[in-house]
């Protein structure tokens, strides 16, 4: 989770600018590269973005803290959001989020100490008809049961990197 | 990231029985005003919740002067309870872009962009795939289908993670680079939308309805449903019931005949309409869902009769509180307000006058709020206080 060194950084967000463009509407998907790979947008990374983009700093910090899968703080390598919305309510969700706490040993809201998976809550995902259910980064998993937990959290603490970062 | 789709159960859908770019092939066929006059003639409403004729929609576009317009599928779908949309991308998703490309003719787009849910980037691959088939086709690209002129291409954009940018005026907002905020309208999209160009935003269904009609003929759409909602509709069902899943049903069904198919009778209530819509008690099970009586963007969310009913209040505003992009003041004081109000209903000690007066500002953000997020979010808070007065009356105090 260390700092991307500055000059890996610009030239990471150099060829992003090539690819999407320096227009204001890459700002969005620039920073869903950068979180993908870095997992956090930091100070540093906003006043680079800000130059490429020709915009002010805060601008960037606007955009990113208002979306939930970008904000400015510090992620995991890996994010479990799992769904608190109705449906998987009456599924069960509130056993399989008493299993995540205590397998990751974290809050909701909260990153492991070995800054490999953050904890956190979703609203409704889609997958109302298979609940409860959770995302693992970008991948959807159904029907979990508080004993499957186990084996998510091993998955997400032996992967040191995101397979698509 | 996996290729995996998740697949849901339910009933067959009628979009199994399309065959793909028949319609689109019909349509080219025609003249641009005519391809809206069919729209219009099938009678086809916005199936993204808010029901807007989509013929109307398509010419107020195409009636502006503009060099550059757009036309978007909103496959944002957020609303709780809601999955067709995902449904309908993993399985026909060549309806949905052949939709797209009937309409970019109509209006006189050169390009479709879908905006997809960050929840769903799994999806992103698999619709970049077909995408690119249709290009290897000559279905997208210049001179779509060999019409001269006529040059038109599709692009998937990515959400980030916010329900209130699958409001239109949001979802464009987000697409050029800024908060997700809602924009005061008028102007409407279809006027100025995405850079300020005129701009069409529908649904990922009412674009697949698009297709089927095309390819079936208007007579063919008008013979299901009602009157005033043609066709049919998919609902996404889940909650308490034995199977949960996605149903095609015409519109006028009751929520009665509704619940049979899919196992859920003995139900208490059922909220129609995801967290922004209504929760309707056992007692009038005889409503119907269609534009006519209850209109809805197809979420159906079975409540047993195990289930506390305040508790499903809550549920709903937390959601909301945390969504709520805090843009306007009715929206982002009025869910705390109410979902404080639950709370102390559910230990038994709200008192009255607190009640009326929280009643009392729920009102006023169905007017004042900007967007429709704050505009609907006080509609299960209202429906479950007046639905089941009884069971939240008699709740005894908590310890
Ligand atoms: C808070 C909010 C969220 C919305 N979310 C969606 C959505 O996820 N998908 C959608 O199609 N429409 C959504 N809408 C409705 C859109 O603003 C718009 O009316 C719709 O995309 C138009 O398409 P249609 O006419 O084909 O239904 C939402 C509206 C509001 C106020
Ligand atoms: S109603 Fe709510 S979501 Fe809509 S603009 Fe106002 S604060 Fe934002
Ligand atoms: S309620 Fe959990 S995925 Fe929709």
């Amino acid at each position: 989770m260390a700092a991307p060194q500055t000059e890996a950084l610009r030239a990471d967000i150099g060829g992003l600018v090539d690819r999407l463009g320096p227009g204001r509407a890459s700002l969005v998907p620039i920073l869903q590269d950068i979180k993908r790979r870095y997992h956090e947008i930091d100070a540093e990374t906003m006043q680079v973005v800000a130059e490429a983009l020709d915009i002010h700093p805060v601008e960037v910090y606007s955009v990113a803290s208002f979306y939930a899968f970008l904000g400015s703080r510090p992620q995991g390598v890996h994010v479990i959001r799992l769904c608190g919305t109705l449906s998987c309510d009456f599924a069960g969700k509130d056993a399989v989020a008493e299993a995540l706490r205590r397998e990751l040993g974290v809050e909701f809201g909260e990153t492991t100490a070995d800054g490999q998976v953050t904890l956190e809550w979703a609203s409704c995902i889609g997958m109302c008809d298979q609940g409860p259910a959770l995302l693992v980064d970008d991948d959807v998993h159904t029907r979990v049961t508080p004993d499957d937990v186990r084996a998510i959290v091993a998955a997400c603490r032996a992967d040191q990197r995101r397979a698509d970062a | 990231m996996s290729a995996r789709t998740i697949d849901s159960q339910g009933n067959a859908l009628t979009y199994a029985t399309i065959e793909p770019d028949v319609g689109l092939k019909a349509a080219l066929a025609m003249s641009r005003a005519d391809i809206i006059d069919t729209v219009s003639e099938s009678g086809l409403k916005g199936r993204g919740g808010a029901g807007f004729p989509t013929g109307m929609k398509w010419n107020f576009c195409a009636a502006e002067k503009a060099d550059l317009k757009y036309i978007i599928c909103n496959a944002d779908e957020g609303e709780p309870g809601t999955f067709k949309d995902r449904v309908i991308l993993s399985r026909y998703a060549d309806l949905v872009f052949e939709g797209m490309t009937i309409g970019g003719r109509a209006i006189g787009a050169t390009l479709g962009i879908v905006y997809l849910r960050a929840e769903y980037t799994y999806l992103r691959p698999h619709l970049n795939e077909v995408i690119k088939k249709r290009r290897e086709r000559g279905l997208l690209g210049r001179s779509v289908m060999g019409v001269d002129g006529f040059d038109f291409d599709i692009i998937v954009a990515m959400g980030a993670g916010a329900y209130v940018c699958g409001e239109e005026t949001a979802l464009i907002e987000s697409l050029e680079g800024f908060r997700g905020e809602p924009r005061n309208r008028p102007p409407f999209p279809a006027v100025a939308g995405l850079l300020n160009n005129p701009t069409v935003v529908n649904n990922v269904e009412t674009l697949a309805s698009v297709a089927a009609i095309f390819a079936r003929g208007t007579e063919w759409f008008r013979a299901f449903g009602t009157d005033k909602s043609t066709g049919y509709k998919l609902f996404s069902v889940s909650g308490d019931c034995q199977k949960p899943g996605v149903y095609e049903f015409p519109w006028g069904i009751t929520i009665a005949d509704l619940l049979k198919e899919v196992g859920g009778e003995g139900a208490k209530a059922v909220q129609i309409g995801g967290a922004s819509g209504v929760c309707v008690p056992a007692r009038d099970f005889a409503r119907r869902l269609a534009f006519e009586d209850i209109p809805t963007g197809g979420s159906v969310m079975v409540i047993g009769p195990q289930r506390d009913i305040l508790h499903v209040a809550e549920n709903f505003l937390e959601f909301f509180v945390e969504e709520s992009c805090g843009q306007c003041t009715p929206c982002r004081l009025g869910n705390p307000q109410m979902l404080k109000a639950v709370r102390l209903l559910e230990e038994g000690a709200c008192p009255p006058r607190f009640l009326a007066d929280v009643k009392a500002l729920a009102e006023t953000m169905t007017v004042a709020s900007k967007c429709g997020l704050g505009q609907t979010s006080p509609s299960a808070f209202l429906s479950i206080l007046e639905g089941f007065e009884d069971e939240i009356r008699d709740r005894a105090p908590s310890a």
